[in-house]
């Protein structure tokens, strides 16, 4: 059983300080769902409205189609998962596990197969009497998962909760997450601030950036596609060049950025003299002469081999550098150290954006 | 080389004294309590008898005020407990105005010489239960007084203890009971008592022992009743027996015996999350070999 | 009886000017995360935990001192008389503080018990602080923790033995008859025995002796938290280790040190059992006048307003110690 979650204009305020402005959302039931942001953007208290320890100042929120405003957190069909986990360290696993079911009143009985059956899927099977302290960083995160789908929510919140684990721990942990989440088939809303588990786990993404939903979409279009500057500088590594707007038509724009004229797609109509912001991907720059308006010159500050890609630095306009990526097997000339090259690229992967907030490195 | 060694010899002959001043006097009674003259005396050791321990059980009066001392001591226990339970939930959910003025006056009984609230609390009920003919004759007591009056410190001890480990209180345990389905109540019962509970111990132990051994506070609201501490009061004001040494013998043995049972189960409790942490980095091997198909 | 009426009104005020106060400022300040107390605790815990604190702070606490404030501002009456035209509000017993009712002259007695109460306690508290001091300190910077935790246990148990069997066996040590004379006169170092409960000797040793633990603690918890690396530091930079401590180990423990200072200045300001048992017979401590009121001459008004006398000294002495150690009560109590 999975709900929809509907954000109908929701703001919530502390005082003065707007965490979340006028959010709008439609998130289907089934859906996996993430909210991609740094922090403080106000992700986590949109989550904690849905899960309904916080009240929004306006709007509302509907899970399946039910208002939920006047519900506390114990009375909505959602399950969150908490960035430290809460596990409940002077309980057993399973008592853990059942707790949502012992405060519903099942017997104790009951409450034991549904623990068993529980310790089962998270491959823990004669395990419940453990202390949570005999387990491992992994295992605490699937007894977190179990105890919350034990009192069968129609929508589980996962705040953040891989940040304590460890890379390759963590790496694992996505595809199983997403596995857990297609066998139950529930509408999981997760947040993160690491753009690589929103690309490779969610349905669909929304970006935020202060208080304010970015852009919403699956995640190649928000990667290559991105609405806003923020987003594209958010995303995924990006080469930005601002500057005034030349020229602009339907397809493409021309901006005078400080290495010359520069072309790039215009997706959001841009016109002359508006200011823009023109990004290449590193993985879009090659070295080399390319068109007369997608060529520019600088010189080569270092280069990093990283194994499959090596990452070539160039002086860029302002403090950030440009950064150019080049795969292994790409057969291309890598410039050398101080060296000053030439570097352009298909101004169809070049895409110009209207001014505005970039994310802070 | 050496001025370490003249530092640290002399580190150890003032840790020697220091522990002599502790214990010396102590240790003197006890041998007293031994030994037959009646007036206590360590030096010369005449004979070995047991003799001061059986006139201590044969004392009336101070094994009824034995029997008070428990009275009251349980009876603060039951007070100082919950109260300081309540004023440390009080005190982590107040209006952030109030909390310095609740805080004031929680902890002034801690600062204030145990003669004053002795007095203060005899004047104030002796008005207040003496009111009535009723309250006079069942309420207007001694042992009623001392609790009143030793748990309004023995509270404030109490709060200092549980607010301690209050605060170590992770606020998302809270959220993720209520999150499950949990109200408000069952969270109390639930999750924040248990986590409490050790706190609640010491603060239950120290409230007995300060009931027990307080004098100060006593003295003045226990009336006409005595406790075992006013009747030994009375006694050493009397003059000097070797049932007093004898008794003090009891009592350092229970101590002992208190300090050492302490001590072993804390090790316990050590060795076990020891165990435990063993137990979770043998886990955190396996943990990245795990198949992928949950449940599959 | 009125002006003892008036007593149970001061807490209700406060306590309706702070719910006013809290009420009208949630109503300024939007918090989505607030929640109601009875919605946080449940109607019934509420009820309990609100009942419970205004029983002790009210009943045990505020009332009783304001209700001996009260008292000490009337007359010594017999109780038939209480509440009667005689009994108005009067600062006779202050008064009598300074001046002897009874002969009119100054009340030097009294005056100087006092004082002597004041100074010696003071003295003793720095007595105490120089006698724990090292041992804090070494416990807490250079011990290892299983010694650590062998000398707490030895530091606790003798305070486990109550305050009165401590004077008792300093008694028997110091007595004319005692262990200390005995081997005095036994070495033959003196020819009689030296009268050390006459000449306070028991008094300050008794003293000392019943609030060691009382000193030792707050200097070990603040000592205890200082890094070892700052103490390195400063020795590496040459510094003698006398410098060590009043320039980085003191400076840092001032709350500690405050709290120690304070508790054991109350204490002994406050003490009834050593004055009592190892006094000599001549030796007045203020907290015995105060009990002779009470238990001997039956004037409670009196006896009320020296009790109050006592306990301001000690808020004045309080609050020197924080300001001189520039810390704040909450950093003191622990």
């Amino acid at each position: 059983m999975s709900a929809g979650v509907e954000l109908d204009h929701v703001t919530v305020r502390f005082g003065q300080f707007t965490a979340v402005d006028s959010a709008t959302l439609d998130i289907k039931g089934g859906e996996f769902f993430s909210f991609l942001g740094p922090s403080g953007c106000g992700k986590t208290t949109i989550l904690r409205t849905v899960s309904g320890f916080l009240d929004p100042s306006e709007g509302k929120v509907r899970i399946g189609g039910q208002d939920m405003t006047g519900f506390g957190p114990n009375k909505r069909p959602t399950a969150l998962i908490f960035q430290n986990l809460a596990l409940f360290p002077l309980m057993t696993v399973a008592d853990n596990i059942t707790y949502g079911l012992r405060v519903r009143g099942v017997d104790r009985q009951a409450r034991r197969r549904k623990a068993d059956e529980l310790l089962d899927l998270i491959a823990l099977k004669g395990q419940g009497d453990k202390l949570v302290s005999e387990l491992s960083g992994g295992q605490k995160q699937r007894v977190a998962i179990a105890r919350a789908l034990a009192v069968q929510p129609k929508v589980l919140l996962l705040d953040e909760p891989l940040s304590a684990l460890d890379l390759k721990l963590r790496q694992h942990m996505r595809t199983e997450l997403r596995a857990i989440q297609q066998q139950v088939g529930i509408t999981f809303i997760y947040i993160t601030h690491d753009q690589g588990e929103a690309l490779t786990m969610s349905d669909r993404i929304a970006v935020m950036s202060d208080g304010i939903i970015q852009q919403v979409s699956d995640g190649k279009t928000v990667y290559d596609e991105p609405d806003t500057a923020f987003v594209a500088s958010f995303v995924g590594e990006n080469n930005p060049f601002a500057g005034k707007v030349l020229k602009a038509d339907a397809t493409s724009a021309v901006i005078d950025t400080p290495f010359g004229p520069l072309r790039g797609r215009n997706p959001k109509g841009v016109k002359a003299g508006d200011n823009a912001i023109l990004f290449v991907r590193p993985e879009s720059l090659k070295p080399g002469q390319h068109g007369a308006d997608s060529t520019l010159t600088s010189q080569v500050t270092s280069v990093a081999f990283e194994g499959n890609v090596t990452h070539v630095y160039l002086k860029g306009s302002a403090k950030k550098e440009i950064t150019l990526t080049v795969g292994r097997h790409g057969g291309t000339e890598i410039p050398a150290q101080g060296s000053t090259t030439a570097i352009g690229y298909d101004p169809h992967m070049g895409l110009v954006l209207p001014a505005g907030n970039m994310a802070r490195e | 080389m050496t001025s370490k060694l003249v530092m640290k010899s002399m580190i150890g002959f003032y840790i020697f004294l220091f522990f002599l001043y502790l214990f010396g006097p102590l240790l003197v009674m006890s041998v007293t309590a031994f030994n037959t003259p009646s007036y206590p005396q360590a030096v010369p050791f005449e004979a070995f008898t047991l003799d001061w321990f059986g006139k201590l059980y044969n004392h009336k009066a101070m094994m009824e005020g034995l029997r008070n001392s428990f009275i009251i001591g349980f009876g603060v226990v039951a007070l100082s407990v919950p109260v300081g339970l309540a004023a440390s939930i009080i005190m982590n959910q107040i209006y952030h105005r109030a909390r310095s003025t609740f805080y004031l006056v929680t902890v002034s009984p801690v600062l204030t010489p145990g003669v004053i609230i002795g007095i203060s609390t005899v004047i104030f009920w002796k008005d207040v239960l003496g009111a009535t003919d009723f309250t006079k004759e069942y309420f207007y007591k001694g042992i009623i007084l001392s609790i009143f009056g030793q748990s309004s410190f023995v509270a404030a001890y109490c709060l200092l203890i549980i607010m301690a480990r209050l605060q170590r209180f992770d606020r998302a345990q809270e959220e993720a009971a209520l999150d499950l389905g949990a109200s408000y109540p069952q969270v109390f019962w639930h999750i924040l008592l248990p986590f409490l509970k050790p706190a609640l111990i010491s603060a239950a132990v120290v409230a007995f022992l300060s009931s027990f051994e307080n004098y100060n506070t006593t003295t003045f609201a226990i009336l006409a009743d005595k406790t075992l501490v006013t009747v030994l009061a009375g006694e050493v004001r009397q003059g000097t027996t070797p049932a007093l040494s004898a008794l003090a013998v009891i009592i350092i043995g229970i101590s002992l015996a208190g300090a050492i049972a302490y001590e072993l189960m804390k090790r316990r409790e050590e060795a076990q999350a020891e165990r435990a942490k063993e137990r979770a980095k043998i886990a955190e091997r396996a943990d990245v070999g795990v198949p992928v198909a949950v449940g599959a | 009886m009125s002006s003892r009426f008036v007593v149970f009104l001061i807490p209700i005020v406060v306590i309706a000017i702070f719910w006013a106060m809290a009420n009208r400022e949630s109503k300024l300040a939007h918090d989505p995360t607030h929640k109601g107390y009875f919605e946080r605790n449940g109607m019934v815990l509420g009820i309990v935990f609100i009942s419970l604190v205004a029983f002790w702070t009210l009943f045990l606490v505020v009332l009783p001192y304001l209700y001996m404030v009260v008292e000490s501002f009337h007359p010594k009456l017999v109780p038939a008389k209480r509440g009667g035209p005689e009994d108005v509000l009067t600062i006779a017993q202050y008064k009598s503080f300074f001046i002897e009712p009874s002969s009119g002259d100054w009340n030097t007695t009294h005056f100087w018990a006092f004082g002597y109460t004041i100074v010696i306690s003071i003295i003793i508290t720095a007595l105490n602080f120089i006698i724990c001091y090292p041992l804090a300190y070494y416990m807490a910077q250079a011990g290892t923790l299983q010694k650590v935790r062998l000398l707490m246990l030895a530091l606790i148990v003798p305070y486990w033995v109550n305050e009165i069997l401590r004077a008792f066996s300093l008694r028997l040590l110091l007595a004319s008859k005692g262990l200390i004379n005995q081997a005095l006169m036994g070495l033959g170092i003196t020819d009689g025995p030296i009268d050390f409960l006459g000449n306070n000797t028991g008094l300050f040793v008794g003293l000392s002796y019943a609030y060691l633990l009382i000193m030792v603690f707050p200097l070990y918890n603040a000592i205890e938290s200082l890094d070892k690396n700052q103490i390195e530091a400063a020795r590496d930079l040459g510094a003698p280790w006398w410098k060590i401590h009043r320039d980085v180990v003191i400076p840092y423990a001032k709350p500690g040190i405050a709290s120690g200072c304070t508790m054991v200045f109350m204490l002994s300001a406050g003490s009834l059992a050593a004055p009592q048992f190892l006094g000599g017979p001549r030796t007045l401590w203020f907290t015995s006048v105060v009990y002779d009121f009470f238990f001997q001459s039956f004037n409670w008004p009196r006896g009320a307003a020296y009790a109050f006398i006592l306990l301001v000294a000690c808020i004045l002495f309080v609050m020197l110690m924080l300001r001189v150690f520039k810390v704040s009560l909450g950093e003191t109590i622990r």
